[in-house]
């Protein structure tokens, strides 16, 4: 049986929009998985790097859903090994930005405890609102 | 003695003071004044990554132009040299000025947006104090040494924002060294290991600290296995996730053996016979005292 996938004007849009704000051409990925082989935080995600690359590809926007792309770490480590060039870190900021723009953050502040939030430095404090709050 | 203008940033001004201290101190004796930058201000810690978001941008590029300030009135002489110590400081200030040098819109737009602030010209390099340690030589630094790190057996740790992305990165991404040249000039037994540069996990250790305790864990188990007695770093938030979060480790594992994390300048101020006077262990989460005292080095 020939299965058909269908990407539409909808579809379209979001890629574009997601190449435009990460500057990548997520396009180019061909799925070699080099960079969920390498990424640190693949045990806690729901959908490999190489999954959410995939996603976009197809323009599918439940890919925001995943808590892949909060998890992403920022390490640079998928970056320098995507045997394509691409830089998924990117991508992942570019995701995560489409929701913080909607004014939907990842994380509530005020729900941080009071003992973490006196051991934390603020190199840490600072770094997760830059990426969890819009 | 040469002059260098030098960028804190917010952690090493509090929790991590014990690693500015260290480094001030270790740089005199090396003829080295790291001058702080007047007026500087947080650099935002992260890179932002989205290319329509230039705004977070000002904040680096504000403190590079302090930099030319310094040199208009005479504080420094002729120095474009900007030095940093917290990595992660160094990924974003670096990675700011990259962005703006590469981009001619973007760095006439930033120009436009700090109306009142003098023009940002360009010429400032941002460096990392290791970058400056290995340029005054190892060979210069190991004759400074009173006190030889014998029979320490430390594992170098460099995370990512010292070496990645690599148009920013100060050594090989995938097997650097810069740190364990360092540490053998000092007297030290490098422990190598490849987790040397994986991700301690970050920011993330804000909401989920299990999640980093794994990390931390697999981090100082590997190193341990080697025969390392401590570990070393550049970063504070590497040194909370590391050190601080070995709580966490402990309550998921009991079999697991504490270690300390030292800023590798805390290493340096003690080769040098400085003391424990410019260290601050009380800042490092698991007392690093006990091993040095062990090993006849406090
Ligand atoms: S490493 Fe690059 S090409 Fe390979 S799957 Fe990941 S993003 Fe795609
Ligand atoms: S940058 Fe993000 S996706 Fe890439 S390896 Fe690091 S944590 Fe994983």
């Amino acid at each position: 049986m020939i299965k058909k996938i269908v990407i539409s004007s909808e579809n379209v849009k979001f890629l574009d929009k997601i190449n435009e704000l990460s500057g990548e051409t997520v396009t180019l990925c061909d799925q070699c998985g080099v960079c969920s082989g390498s990424c640190p935080m693949i045990s806690e995600m729901d959908i490999t790097p190489s999954q959410m690359m995939r996603k976009v590809q197809l323009g599918q926007m439940d890919v925001m859903d995943s808590k892949a792309m909060w998890l992403c770490a920022s390490c640079f480590a998928c970056t320098v090994r995507c045997p394509r060039g691409l830089d998924l870190s990117k991508v992942a900021e570019a995701l995560r930005q489409v929701k913080l723009r909607q004014a939907i953050d990842h994380i509530d502040i005020k729900k941080i405890p009071e003992n973490e939030i006196n051991r934390l430095p603020q190199i840490a404090l600072i770094s997760s609102f830059r990426k969890f709050t819009g | 003695m040469i002059k260098l203008p030098y960028y804190p940033g917010c952690t090493l001004k509090t929790s991590a003071k014990n690693f500015e201290i260290s480094a001030i101190e270790s740089a005199k004796i090396l003829d080295i004044e790291l001058i702080e930058l007047p007026r500087w201000n947080c650099c935002g810690t992260v890179f932002s990554l989205t290319s329509d978001d230039l705004i977070h941008h000002i904040a680096p590029i504000r403190n590079l132009i302090r930099v030319q300030e310094m040199n208009g009135n005479g504080i420094v002489k002729d120095e474009h040299r900007l030095v940093t110590l917290c990595s992660m400081c160094y990924n974003t200030l670096k990675r700011a000025n990259l962005r703006v040098k590469e981009n001619p819109d973007d760095f006439k737009k930033i120009n436009d947006l700090m109306y009142l602030e003098e023009d940002y010209n360009g010429n400032v390099e941002v460096i990392h104090f290791l970058e400056l340690l290995k340029k005054t030589g190892f060979e210069k630094v190991k004759e400074k040494v009173k006190k030889p790190l014998k029979n320490l057996k430390i594992a170098p740790y460099y995370g990512c924002m010292l070496l990645r992305p690599k148009e920013v990165g100060i050594d090989d991404p995938e097997d650097p060294t810069i740190q364990a040249e360092l540490l053998e000039s000092l007297g030290a037994e490098v422990i190598d290991n490849p987790y040397k540069k994986v991700c301690c996990g970050s920011y993330q250790t804000v909401q989920d600290k299990y999640v980093v305790s794994e990390l931390t864990y697999d981090i100082l188990t590997h190193a341990q296995r080697e025969g390392a007695f401590a570990i070393t770093t550049s970063c504070p938030l590497c040194a909370f996730n590391l050190d601080n979060r070995q709580k966490e480790v402990k309550e998921k594992h009991q079999d697991f053996k504490q270690i300390p994390v030292f800023y590798f300048t805390q290493l340096m101020a003690i080769a040098f016979g400085l003391g424990e006077k410019y260290c601050s262990f009380d800042l490092n989460y698991i007392n690093p005292r006990p091993l040095l005292i062990d090993k006849k080095l406090l």
